[in-house]
């Protein structure tokens, strides 16, 4: 696949980056206990004594959000595995227990890696449950919690599912980092596990970074960016991020490991605390929660039922088309483009004309796709491909085909196509360039520049009666015939 | 007549009240009247609502006459631990730290109880959050042993116990982390149950530590306290470690006796104790071995280690269990420029120095740097401990051991030696490191009058074959 030109953050240095990524668990109630998990309701009121951490109550594991870890697993090509939930301990006003049920040595997923358009294969770590924590409002102060006047908890969050997905530190540059995001959100969209939208939260992102001379192999010190809640923010803050660490090391400061915060206002990183002084977690064993066993049953079950996801369709393509930009690439690979495409592809339609056809006909008309199947699609193509429609009636005919749902071939008769019309523009081609012998050997002997003066002759004579498209379209086919011919 | 109400088991006040001999308000009267007798004297309550028991007892008095059949604790007055959830009354741990506090939700005992129509008296006394072992360690009151004022009732569920002994009521329902069942019934000479761990859903116990907290019964006679443990027993699914086996029929195979039932005697548990209980045990031996029981010597060395490790398991549980009082949503608050400050003033003030003991020993235990010496070691030792137990049930049904090394200490004698004070659970830390149930029964008196307990030991789920060697000691002490 098409590699990437990797930038750094100055000359001679190199960007290493892991990220945390948080997604919310779109199971039907919260990990713990049978509040709903729902977004959006008025605070405090899906609550219950388990939720709230009230003395007395017991964490009761949701079997969906199990079942959408082990998804996102397979999907990641992780091991799944016997995991054990532990305990997180530290104080803080939006956790009511103080302290988090989370997984720590042995996580539900471990050892998997995402490949992304680049082609890049970024490590996952793991992928390991846990639960979220309340929501604070600060009110007063400027919003933060050391200088508020008070502050409001609303514990709806408190208790939603968490996978947390901790990627390797493989990924070398911001842009890398938001297409790692941008990937891995597809994936857990695609499995059902989450609805992806960074805006309500339901993705979240941490990234740790550090900077290196390129070349040097061991890691230095990092920081930790909290909670970059957009692609936007994610490589703004990186590139800010790199960038001042850079400065400090060729100022010869001292780089201290950190956790920093993006202050999108002003477009800078500032300090939250200094790793040294936070807390010692002191995880041990969940012992209200025995370990969570998947049956290998269950887990075979769910990777049949696994959807087809990008980097099949990217391979599947590389298979057919290896040259293939990654723009068209992309545009061609989406759920909505793909099974027109896979279904010209099983068709055996040319496959740089099925590509074509989707990513510029097929796209402009997803939104009124109407009556345009998959196999419609299809048929139009096959009549293009063998050469008994021109391009500028394909298009006319894909749209038609969308709005009316009458049969291909009815259509075509319908809108006046025939097959003679592609003959006729042919024949009108093989007219003119009869003419001009000598620039038409040239063309054939493969000087592209001469097509244009051929197509100046061909539209000169016959003007508005057929199209330019249709004309290239035309003249393409003759020279492939006739080069057939002398070979 | 008051007298006489309070002579009758379980079983027995069923009978009179089915034949309508009695009434549920006569009995709650009884009682009342004992309480007024006896409370100002030992101090069991934290709290106490006999207007209500009343309007309860009342009621039932009424579905009788209509013919409704009632359950199985129908009139019988009961009391609570203070650490189990309850909507109708505060819940305090015996904690300032939760002066107050009404818990929006029944624990799942208290739901069963109820269920059953037993009658809920009040919340009794205990040790701060369960820790200690003479009910000293309360925020509020001082417990004080039926059997001698100047004496402590055990702990932690020493205000169920010292109820139930003192005749308050008829059973009480306790929590057992170390022997917080068995000591106190020990020590105030009526029986105490600690089921397998699991067999007792836990949901709305004010956790201590979690991987050993059990629910259990105390009550006067082995056939009351069998009762009530079958109705408190059986899977909850609002506790993932609740076993999913259904509660065992004890009451109907209570007399099946031991005949070819093999015993171990745990010589150095025996050992441990003072003269006078290993005298109490030896009676209680004898009463088995006469019943047909094939007792044999065993020693355990393993169990000895026991001790340290739950001083490293349980206050490391209790110090995160405990974290979540923190003054933010509910009980003690005291006030304080940041957040953080809050918290440290209220735990500050809220918790009593034993708590705040554990709370430490425990953050210490699970510290970066010291968790795999203190935590993982004391977890293997927890496993040695399983390991011995196993070993020993390959020979022998049931083990026999004291349930404390002494009877009952003075007041205040053991306060100033924490160290001291954790020798008292020596004999009863081993079952709950193993999860596996264990029974104390009274068994005589020493020479100043207080009651010596003997402790029964089973297998996991052998709750049926150790209600029926308490009964066989029961019937054979009498």
């Amino acid at each position: 696949m098409s590699s990437r030109t990797i930038a750094g953050p100055a000359r001679g240095w190199e960007y290493v980056i892991g990220l945390e990524v948080h997604t919310e668990l779109r199971t039907a109630t919260k990990l713990f206990c049978g509040c709903p998990n729902a977004f959006g309701e008025e605070p405090n009121t899906s609550i219950c004594p388990v939720c709230l951490g009230l003395p007395g109550s017991l964490p009761v594991m949701n079997a969906q959000a199990v079942d959408f870890a082990i998804r996102v697993g397979l999907a990641l090509n992780a091991t799944i595995q016997r995991s054990q939930f532990h305990r997180k301990n530290y104080f803080y006003p939006d956790m009511p227990k103080d302290f988090q049920i989370s997984q720590y040595d042995v996580p539900i997923n471990a050892n998997g890696h995402l490949e992304l358009p680049s082609g890049a294969v970024i490590g996952i770590e793991r992928a390991h449950l846990e639960e979220d924590t309340g929501k604070l409002v600060h009110r007063g102060g400027g919003g933060r919690i050391e200088s508020a006047e008070y502050s409001l908890i609303d514990y709806n969050r408190s208790g939603v599912p968490l996978l947390e997905i901790v990627s390797a530190p493989d990924i070398r540059d911001p842009e890398e980092a938001k297409e790692y995001v941008a990937e891995l959100r597809s994936i857990l969209v695609a499995v059902g596990a989450s609805d992806g939208r960074m805006e309500e939260g339901s993705l979240r992102v941490d990234a740790n970074v550090s900077v290196r001379p390129v070349g040097e192999t061991q890691m230095r010190t990092r920081v930790e960016i909290k909670n970059l809640n957009s692609l936007r923010s994610l490589t703004r803050a990186l590139e800010f991020e790199g960038r001042r660490q850079v400065q400090l090391y060729e100022d010869g400061e001292a780089m201290l490991q950190q956790t920093r915060f993006w202050d999108e206002a002003r477009a800078v990183t500032g300090a939250l605390r200094l790793k040294e002084e936070a807390n010692d977690y002191r995880y041990f064993p969940e012992p209200d929660l025995p370990p969570v066993a998947p049956d290998p049953l269950v887990i075979e079950a769910r990777r049949s039922e696994l959807p087809e996801f990008l980097s099949t369709r990217r391979a599947q393509l590389a298979d057919v088309l290896p040259e293939l930009s990654r723009d068209l690439r992309e545009t061609v690979i989406t759920d909505e483009c793909w099974p027109y495409l896979r279904a010209a592809l099983d068709a055996n339609i040319t496959p740089h004309r099925a590509v074509a056809r989707c990513a510029n006909e097929l796209v402009a008309l997803l939104d009124e796709i109407g009556a345009l199947s998959p196999s419609r699609f299809v048929e139009v193509l096959a009549l293009e491909d063998e050469g008994k429609l021109g391009a500028s009636q394909v298009k006319v005919l894909l749209r038609e085909a969308c709005l009316d749902p009458l049969a291909i071939p009815e259509l075509v008769a319908k809108l006046g196509f025939t097959a003679s019309d592609a003959d006729a523009v042919k024949a009108m081609v093989a007219e003119v360039v009869a003419s001009c012998t000598q620039e038409w050997s040239r063309y054939l002997a493969g000087d592209e520049k001469v097509a244009g003066f051929l197509l100046g002759q061909v539209m000169r004579r016959y003007g508005r009666q057929i199209s330019g498209s249709d004309a290239r379209q035309a003249l393409t086919r003759l020279a492939e015939e006739a080069r057939a011919e002398s070979s | 007549m008051n007298d006489e109400i309070l002579d009758w088991g379980i079983r027995e006040l069923q009978r009179r009240l089915e034949s309508a001999e009695v009434s549920a308000v006569e009995v709650l009267e009884a009682y009342q009247e004992q309480i007024a007798i006896q409370e100002p004297e030992v101090d069991a309550f934290l709290s106490l609502d006999l207007e209500a028991a009343r309007r309860r007892a009342s009621y039932q008095d009424e579905r009788r006459a209509r013919g409704e059949r009632l359950g199985r604790l129908a009139g019988v007055p009961v009391v609570l631990k203070d650490n189990l959830c309850t909507i109708n009354f505060p819940t305090t741990a015996a904690s300032k730290i939760l002066d107050g506090w009404v818990p929006p939700y029944n624990a799942t005992v208290v739901d069963r109880l109820d269920e059953e129509d037993a009658i809920v008296l009040g919340k009794t006394n205990l040790d701060e959050f369960a820790m200690g072992s003479s009910t000293e360690n309360s925020a509020f009151k001082i417990t004080r042993n039926p059997h001698d004022l100047d004496r402590v009732p055990g702990g932690s569920s020493g205000g169920s116990a010292a109820a139930v002994a003192s005749r308050m009521a008829l059973a009480g329902l306790g929590s057992d982390t170390g022997g917080s069942i068995r000591q106190p019934a020990a020590l105030t000479g009526i029986v105490g149950l600690k089921p397998t761990y699991g067999r007792v859903s836990r949901y709305g116990l004010l956790a201590f530590a979690s991987s050993l907290d059990q629910i259990g019964p105390l009550a006067a006679s082995v056939e009351d306290t069998a009762l009530v443990a079958e109705c408190i027993m059986g899977h909850d699914p609002r506790d993932a470690t609740s076993l999913q086996e259904a509660p065992p029929q004890l009451l109907g195979s209570l007399s099946q006796g031991v005949q070819g039932i093999r015993i171990g005697v745990v010589t150095n548990l025996i050992e441990a104790a003072n003269p006078e209980v290993q005298a109490g045990v030896e009676a209680a031996i004898q009463a088995l071995a006469r019943a047909g029981a094939i007792v044999e010597e065993v020693a355990l060395k393993e169990l000895a280690y026991g001790l340290a490790a739950y001083y490293v398991v349980a206050p490391a549980e209790a110090s995160s269990n405990l974290a979540r009082y923190d003054g933010v949503r509910y009980g003690l608050r005291e006030p304080g420029v940041t957040v953080e400050e809050m918290m440290i003033a209220t735990r500050t003030k809220g918790f009593g120095p034993e708590v705040k003991r554990r709370i430490m020993l425990g953050t210490y235990a699970l510290s970066a740097g010291y968790y795999d010496a203190f935590y993982v070691t004391a977890q293997r030792v927890r496993t040695f401990v399983r390991e011995a137990f196993a070993r020993a049930y390959v020979s022998f049904d049931l083990l026999i051991a004291p349930t404390s090394p002494t009877t009952a200490f003075r007041i205040g004698e053991r306060s100033n030696d924490p160290v001291e004070m954790y020798r008292s659970d020596v004999c009863t830390i081993p079952s709950n490191l193993s999860g596996d149930p264990a029974i104390s029964v009274p068994a005589g008196v020493d020479a100043d009058g207080l009651p010596i307990g003997v402790q029964l030991l089973g297998p996991a789920l052998s709750e049926q074959v150790l209600f029926r060697a308490a009964f066989v000691i029961e019937e054979g002490l009498h």
